[in-house]
């Protein structure tokens, strides 16, 4: 029993499972105190809806699919953080910027709205995933190459992207009211695209992770970036990559963002996601000094931070109040993953067990 | 308490995953002496330093030191400094950009009325500390302005100045040249005079012979037992350290041919890199050990470094096995069947949270390229066929590297290149900082390597070592190659020709 135990604490996604759990503990005891089904939060029905005809319904199935743009940001900023030791702030405005242009592309330029697309979807996809590597590639060359700071070069694109996504649209909202456009931010079937789109690109990732040599050499790099060339590695292609793999994911995240309210909003999409990225990869228990990654954890995190979220909204905690809320159990989560709290965890134990000692 | 003892430690046991670290060792540490720790690598010395500062929770086993009641267990560093226990290392953990005054005082600023810092009488306390310690600075200047030696007798003085009962030197003259392990001699024996007790890690023999009273040894985390330096002379030691005599290097045999009718390995032509070595030339034939001698910072890595492509040569021509090549960066190198064991291990060797097994492949697994990967299979068995080769002790293959002894991590490293199944290979220092034991296996390693006519170009610093396997040397002086000296190879030979006297 004790050996199973200690076996489930060294299991590197303990912390990350354990967080996740406690979140969904906080909704089934509000349930239950406020009389209703306690289990309600994994309930999953079927419903009729006029609009998107019969649909999955569940809270699980909102935090899952609100979740998406994060988790999919999760994977590029888990990269970047491993093989740069630094982080990319400008995933948030890179994924505004991938959705004007696409929606621009989509519409025409000058065009406010509209119903009709002025260019196959396909193309306006490509534009978006195209702009999407153009700003990683940029952020990549100043980090692996010029050596800047990782928080400076991609501020930047932090501060200059959306910007460039409004001159893109001559400064108007563009609204691209489109059935086809729609359906990536909409259902597939009764399934939530963006969720299928996100269970792509993490099965894509893991298996390029499983089947090259990619992920050892991002961590080597991340870990000891000079012993790794003399290694026979390329140092700077691979922070350049991770950079570049970043970009991409911010475009995938700038889609989905911006199909579901089918316009290009330059101001709010992806508004602060950048942090909850980040705060994925730290809640999935990676060290944001680089080095060793666990993607899987990041992705725990990032519909942990989903779930607070959905969680704080369902105990009706006002929008404008929940970030405080939020900071609180965040602040509680990182405080039990530091590693002086669970050295301190494990003195208290050991001095608990060796009082039982002398008892007996 | 006996009489004059001032720190006992008894049956001290630790043990880190799957290893045990410490099993029930012993130090006593009397007033006013010198006291060596000796031991190979992973015998247990800075895992037993670790335990006396508070690094490390031992598991079972106590210290006492004099004055205080009851056994004394320290949880940080600065427990033990509270009860007069004190650690110089051999990196200095100083502030190079403050002044020599404000590292001694740092965190203990005398302070005036109102709670400014005195610096007046900091200065002059300091001035006062460093001249009674025989140490000529000026205090105000910043610490970076002196040698390393000098910087880590600030350190020492700082750890004296606290009130130490018992001074730790961990490794602290293996950066210094002769002079300054000297000057550092003579501090540690004034400290001596005054009562300081010190423990004293090194790997040089000579140098435990010259200041040291006492020797404890300890090998593979066992207490061997502590002898008074008079009864234990240098054979003994070096048996008791190992285990075994230690008559090994003298089978060390180099071959003895003629490598000029050899096909040539390397060519190097005019090769160069700005501000590091001056245009040079340079022929290794096959099955070749060839030296290179030269004091530290002559350009002897450098040259190496230029070959390799690690620093791209910005002059010259390349030709590996008779084919012109251009190595822009180590990868192209290693195409051509070369490697390289760099000089510091910590910056450009080990991935130090990366496995064993992951740190052996690597060069392997960097030459098939990305979209090759080595099946986990394939992994294991090569890692386990080279942990056997080398000898690696280490609890599993998938111990963190950083885990490991430093002597055990060079091997890694070795493994990781000899996976790669060099032609060539470059070894840069690959036995500084290490145990006798490991040394003479490297060395064997390089006869052998050689036999099976793969070529070598090996640097150290020790002489000795390149005359028992190098069957031709290049002398560095500068940044530039001066000569060759590929008969009558002695040490008396050798050092001429690196001062620069008449050869």
């Amino acid at each position: 029993m004790k050996k199973t135990w200690t076996k489930i604490k060294q299991w590197p996604l303990f912390l990350p499972v354990l967080s996740l759990i406690i979140v969904m503990a906080v909704n089934i005891i509000h349930d239950a105190a406020t009389g209703a089904n306690p289990l309600s939060f994994f309930l999953i029905s079927l419903r009729d809806t006029t609009t998107s005809g019969t649909i999955l319904y569940g809270r699980i199935i909102d935090i899952i699919n609100r979740g998406s743009e994060v988790a999919i940001l999760a994977i590029g900023m888990t990269l970047v953080v491993s093989a740069s030791a630094g982080t990319d702030i400008s995933v948030g405005s890179v994924m505004s910027l991938c959705a004007s242009f696409m929606c621009m592309m989509l519409a025409g330029y000058g065009v406010s709205s509209t119903t009709t697309l002025a260019v196959p979807l396909v193309v306006g996809l490509l534009c978006a995933v195209v702009m999407g590597l153009v700003c990683g590639a940029f952020n990549g060359t100043l980090v692996a190459h010029l050596h800047i700071q990782p928080m400076v070069a991609t501020l930047i694109l932090y501060s200059a992207a959306r910007a460039i996504g409004l001159l893109l649209c001559n400064d108007l909202i563009v609204y691209v009211r489109n059935p086809s456009f729609a359906f990536i931010g909409a259902f597939a079937g009764p399934i939530p695209t963006p969720i299928i789109i996100t269970a792509i690109c993490i099965i894509v990732v893991s298996l390029v992770l499983k089947k090259t040599a990619l992920g050892m050499y991002i961590q080597s790099v991340g870990i000891n970036a000079r012993a790794s060339r003399i290694a026979g590695l390329n140092s700077k292609l691979l922070i350049f990559l991770a950079y570049l793999l970043c970009g991409l994911f911010s475009a995938i995240a700038g889609i989905v963002a911006s199909s579901r309210i089918t316009s290009a909003d330059s101001n709010n999409i992806g508004l602060y996601l950048e942090m909850d990225a980040i705060l994925s990869v730290a809640l999935g228990g990676n060290s944001l000094g680089g080095g060793k990654f666990n993607l899987a954890g990041s992705i725990i995190g990032a519909y942990t931070i989903q779930a607070i979220t959905t969680t704080l909204y369902a105990l009706g905690v006002s929008s404008i109040q929940a970030p405080v809320f939020k900071a609180i159990i965040v602040i509680i989560i990182v405080v039990i993953e530091a590693p002086p709290f669970k050295a301190f965890v494990g003195r208290l134990s050991a001095s608990r067990a060796a009082a039982k000692g002398v008892r007996a | 308490m006996e009489e004059n003892v001032v720190l006992t430690a008894r049956g001290i046991s630790m043990s880190f995953p799957g290893v045990k670290a410490l099993d029930d060792v012993d130090l006593t540490l009397r007033k006013g002496e010198i006291h060596a720790l000796m031991g190979e690598n992973g015998a247990g010395k800075s895992t037993l330093i670790k335990c006396l500062t508070g690094i490390n929770d031992f598991e079972s086993g106590e210290i006492h030191i004099e004055g205080i009641d009851g056994p004394v267990k320290n949880h940080s560093t600065r427990d033990a400094q509270n009860v007069g226990i004190s650690t110089v290392y051999q990196e200095v953990n100083l502030c190079p950009n403050l002044s020599v005054a404000e590292n001694l005082f740092i965190g203990r600023e005398p302070l005036t009325k109102i709670h400014t810092i005195d610096r007046k009488s900091y200065n002059k306390r300091s001035q006062k500390i460093m001249d009674e310690l025989g140490i000529s600075v000026d205090v105000t200047q910043n610490l970076e302005n002196y040698s390393l030696a000098i910087q880590q007798m600030v350190a020492i003085a700082r750890a004296v100045d606290m009130d130490c009962k018992v001074l730790i030197l961990d490794e602290p003259t293996s950066s210094l040249d002769d002079e300054e392990v000297e000057k550092l001699f003579t501090l540690m024996r004034g400290l001596r005079e005054k009562g300081v007790s010190i423990l004293f890690v090194t790997h040089f023999l000579e140098q435990v012979y010259a200041v040291c009273d006492r020797i404890t040894v300890l090998r593979n985390g066992t207490f061997v037992g502590e002898y008074p330096i008079a009864e234990l002379p240098r054979v003994k030691l070096v048996a008791a350290m190992m285990g075994k005599d230690l008559d090994d290097l003298a089978e060390i045999k180099k071959e003895q041919k003629d490598f000029s009718k050899e096909p040539l390995e390397i060519n190097a032509k005019g090769l160069s890199h700005a501000g590091t070595v001056k245009p040079f030339d340079l022929e290794i034939h096959k099955g070749e050990v060839v030296g290179i001698g030269g004091l530290l910072g002559s350009g002897r890595s450098e040259l190496a470094r230029c070959i390799y492509g690690a620093d791209k040569a910005q002059t010259g021509t390349l030709e590996v096995a008779g084919e012109q090549v251009k190595v822009n960066q180590p990868i192209d190198a290693m195409n051509k069947g070369m490697g390289m064991l760099p000089d510091d291990r910590k910056a450009e060797g080990i991935i130090a949270d990366l496995s064993v097994r992951e740190n052996i492949i690597l060069a392997l697994q960097a030459k098939r390229g990305m979209f090759r990967q080595l099946s986990r299979a394939q992994q294991e068995e090569i890692a386990d066929r080279y942990i056997d080769l080398v000898q690696i002790k280490t609890a599993s293959k998938e111990t963190l590297i950083k885990q490991l002894s430093g002597g055990n991590q060079q091997k890694v490293i070795l493994a990781r290149w000899l996976a790669t199944d060099p032609d060539f290979l470059i070894l840069d220092e690959p036995t500084r900082g290490i145990d006798i034991g490991t040394k003479s296996e490297i060395q064997k390693l390089i006869v052998k390597l050689a036999g099976e006519g793969k070529s070598v170009l090996f640097i150290s610093s020790e002489i000795e070592e390149m005359l028992r396997t190098c069957n031709r040397m290049v002398i560095m002086r500068d940044g530039q190659k001066v000569g060759e000296l590929d008969h009558e190879l002695s040490q008396e030979s050798v050092m001429k020709a690196i001062a620069g006297g008449e050869s």
